[in-house]
């Protein structure tokens, strides 16, 4: 115990010196536990594979089924009839052959790079004005919802698209300038007729798959807390919920996934993306995507639906359970010094660092505290980033706030670091420099910050 | 002065403090880790060997069938090929341990196992005649050793597999086209290698298949014979440890147990299974799990030496045993799978079998887990991608 005590005294006599050798500087501590992004799920890995781990605290079944549900992700689809009943009746009009195909190692795709490259990880979705009864957009009535730029054999392909770049330049009040690119989209070689007259195209990138399932275990309550559709506190921030036809249960819910929030689910959200993206029937969605003029029914399918409920649910456990990738340098300071600044210019009213999730079927999902940086809410991004074309309840200038947990590692698994819905933004800094509207303020607080200082929120963002 | 006095007194009175509380906890070391760590590159380096000469025989009966194709000479390839994957099969034990076999993208597992894969990319299958490179002369005019490395799993496609173990093998057998219950394997007629459509280029793709083969297995062989044998036996002991460790519980829970058995016993398809083509994975699985013995208990073939296993007993008797015990467990519920594998994942009398040896491989894997803890070192059984 003599020992114990003059140990004590020793140490605080050290401390006690260090600290008297710099009396004004206060170290920034990070809050316990920051670096768990996604709680317990969280997984460690900051290599080429950090967003494929599933959740740490996966167990029992669900951490069996959800390899059924990689190799359900990863392998591609193929053409019906075939000797792997497991995973036949692709198409006949598709965007992809595997969900991997866009999120390649379950990570973010981007625009085509040159004309006519496919598999890429992005896709357009057409729609006229007004509102069918479910309150989805009007399709367009000879391709209807989805561009498909790829067909199996012996079918002709619906048409491709070409991304062309025009340059708008923006300038630091200290003089350094960003040359931003601004995306234009030209639908080329229709084989089946015109677009509509008033076709209204939306550029999707397919986003990275970890913490999806902490999103949906989110309490509702807990995202409408965060909502101010009219800005009763006039924040100039509104955060506005999208409300979405949710099929399973033939009414509206809360849209929580996709670009403007137009998914209730990742059940449904997975059952989209096999029918829009590879040409896959399930019980949600139990129609071929089929251009007008031809008659699908006419060519062999995969199975009545195409992949059958049991599957699907693989897929959906799946895609719920991938690991959130912890933090690297949470603790660094000049890390910590970027996250005050991020709060400072209110990035984080929108970005909202730290919630709590409730209850969920999977129960590793469940009672988590989280960091995704999102609110899931859409909010008017300015109409430099409009794609004009509403989505329930989403208009044409809204979008929902992108979670940015794993955002600095996109760059490792998927080599390249291009950001926003149609993958723009060539890195953090342009993503930033397009955000307007109600995020404009914002913006303009980031510009006035010094380039140390600017360099220390892009920083901190990396580490997220 | 009086400060630093206080101090080199407290600091020596602290270490021994430290030193007297490690004596009682821990026993003194009578296993040494760097014997552990040499007989393993031991094992390895041998293990590799072997894998060379059978895939040498191979090669050289495939030259005999590509020279005279006749039915004889077809079946004394499969028999050669089976051959080969028996001693390969234990080597998967030395992957995810960062070793030359997978450390890197560049590193040769891929060139050598890769699965599943679509067989249309590389010859024809049911329903189309014309697919794979052998039948597209024009997009593929020529077939040698740098145009096939070239097209193995392009861009992000991984099922797109050129070359391997298991496009011999689909050259060999072909497509399993009958039910499980039959308990066949692929039927390819000899006759794809005379009379058939492009048997020509079919016999050179099969030749630089095997030719790689041999290739990429030798530069496993020079590694852990040379540069890679210098480096793993200059690693921190712990590190060398931890890689070993690691190798063996991920290949157990992630890879066998997850990929090769669950994925197939769940989605019920015999196109899942690891050696589809020959119905050899019921060999695959068992040799998996041998090579996870061997390098635990630390012997294969006539070569025994101090272990991981011996490390895990002398730090925790209890736990040592448990481990074991789990081995003996998931060696017996393996073995009592039906076999072919296609016809265990499918009766619905086998399944139960199956779905019993994942979870005895699940529980082995987190008995690894626990004993590379008790030796202090941290790691997960978790498949990375």
């Amino acid at each position: 115990m003599d020992t114990y005590k003059k140990l004590l005294l020793f140490f605080s006599l050290v401390f006690t010196f260090g600290c008297s050798k710099d009396e004004t500087y206060t170290p920034l501590v990070a809050e316990e536990n920051e670096e768990l992004s996604g709680g317990q799920t969280t997984v460690f890995s900051e290599g080429v594979n950090a967003f494929g781990l599933q959740a740490s605290n996966l167990k029992g079944d669900n951490s069996l089924f959800f390899f059924t549900g990689n190799s359900l992700f990863n392998q591609n689809w193929v053409t019906a009839p075939a000797s792997t009943t497991a995973r036949d009746g692709l198409g006949p009009f598709f965007n992809a052959r595997a969900c991997s195909t866009c999120h390649f190692r379950d990570g973010r795709g981007r625009a085509p790079e040159v004309i006519g490259e496919i598999n890429h990880g992005l896709l357009l979705r057409l729609s006229t004005p007004g509102v069918t009864s479910t309150g989805a957009s009007n399709s367009d009535p000879i391709y209807g919802g989805q561009l498909q730029d790829q067909s199996i054999l012996n079918t002709t392909t619906e048409g491709t698209f070409d991304v062309t770049y025009t340059s708008l330049v923006v300038n630091y009040s200290d003089g350094k300038s960003i040359n931003l690119r601004k995306p234009t989209y030209s639908i080329k070689n229709l084989t089946y007729g015109s677009l509509a007259s008033n076709i209204q195209i939306s550029p999707r990138v397919a986003q990275q798959m970890p913490g999806l399932g902490l999103l949906e275990a989110i309490p509702q309550n807990t995202i409408l807390g965060y909502a101010d559709e009219n800005d009763t506190n006039g924040d100039g921030i509104s955060g506005k919920p999208n409300y979405v036809w949710n099929v399973e249960k033939q009414a509206s819910s809360l849209g929580r996934f996709g670009w403007k929030a137009n998914q209730p689910t990742i059940r449904q959200q997975v059952a989209g993306a096999f029918a829009g993206d590879l040409g896959i029937t399930s019980s949600l969605f139990p129609d071929e995507n089929c251009p007008d003029g031809v008659d699908c029914n006419q060519i062999t399918n995969g199975g009545t639906p195409e992949i059958p409920d049991d599957k699907l649910g693989r897929v959906t456990l799946y895609s719920s359970t991938l690991g959130v990738p912890a933090r690297r340098n949470h603790d660094n300071q000049g890390i910590l010094e970027g996250k005050v600044l991020f709060n400072s210019v209110s990035c984080a009213a929108c970005h909202i660092p730290k919630m709590k999730t409730g209850s969920h079927t999977i129960p590793a999902l469940e009672n988590q505290t989280i960091r995704p940086y999102t609110d899931l809410l859409l909010h008017d991004m300015g109409d430099d980033l409009a794609d004009n074309a509403p989505d329930f309840k989403a208009t044409g200038n809204e979008w929902r706030t992108p979670p940015l947990w794993g955002i600095g590692l996109i760059e490792t698994v998927n080599g390249h670091t291009n950001l926003l819905h149609d993958g723009r933004a060539r890195n953090i800094e342009e993503a930033i420099l397009w955000h307007g509207g109600e995020a404009e303020n914002s913006k303009l607080e980031f510009m006035n910050l010094s380039l140390t200082e600017r360099k220390k929120v892009l920083d901190f963002i990396k580490s997220l | 002065m009086k400060i630093k006095l206080l101090l080199t007194a407290l600091t020596s009175t602290f270490l021994l403090v430290s030193c007297n509380e490690n004596n009682d906890v821990i026993p003194t070391n009578k296993i040494s880790k760097k014997e552990v760590i040499e007989n393993y590159a031991n094992i390895v380096l041998q293990n590799y060997k072997n894998a060379l000469t059978d895939a040498e025989a191979l090669e050289t009966t495939i030259s005999t069938l590509t020279t005279t194709p006749t039915k004889a000479n077809l079946t004394a390839a499969k028999t050669a090929w089976k051959a080969a994957r028996e001693s390969y099969g234990t080597t998967e034990a030395f992957r995810f341990a960062s070793g030359p076999i997978d450390m890197n993208d560049d590193a040769p597992e891929g060139l050598l196992n890769s699965w599943p894969l679509d067989e249309n990319y590389i010859d024809y299958v049911q329903g189309d005649a014309n697919s794979g490179i052998i039948n597209n002369p024009t997009m593929y005019p020529t077939i040698d050793k740098a145009s096939l490395l070239g097209i193995n799993q392009p861009g992000s496609n991984e099922k797109s597999v050129s070359i391997g173990y298991h496009a011999i093998e689909f050259l060999l057998w072909g497509q399993d086209l009958t039910l499980p219950s039959e308990k066949k394997a692929g039927q390819r007629a000899y006759t794809d290698y005379t009379s058939a459509a492009n048997a020509d280029r079919r016999k050179e793709y099969l030749k630089v298949c095997a030719d790689l083969l041999t290739d990429h297995l030798q530069l496993l062989v020079n590694a852990w014979e040379g540069s890679y044998k210098t480096t793993f036996l200059a690693l921190s002991e712990d590190t060398a440890l931890k890689n070993m460790f690691t190798g063996i519980a991920i290949l157990t829970k992630g890879e066998l147990s997850g990929e090769r058995i669950f994925v197939a016993y769940d989605n019920k398809d015999q196109e899942d299974e690891h050696s589809c083509f020959s119905d050899n994975t019921d060999r695959d699985i068992r040799l998996n799990l041998d090579g996870i013995i061997n390098v635990y208990n630390g012997t294969y073939k006539n070569i025994s030496g101090p272990s991981l296993k011996d490390l895990v007993n002398e730090t925790n008797t209890t736990l040592g045993t448990q481990v074991s015990t789990s081995l003996a467990t998931a060696e017996t519920t393996i073995n009592a799978t039906a076999t072919p594998f296609d016809f265990a994942i499918s009766d619905t009398t086998e399944r139960p079998k199956v779905l019993l040896s994942v979870n005895s491989l699940n529980n082995l894997g987190d008995k690894f887990v626990e004993g590379a803890t008790a030796l202090g070192l941290q790691i997960s059984a978790d498949l990375p991608e």
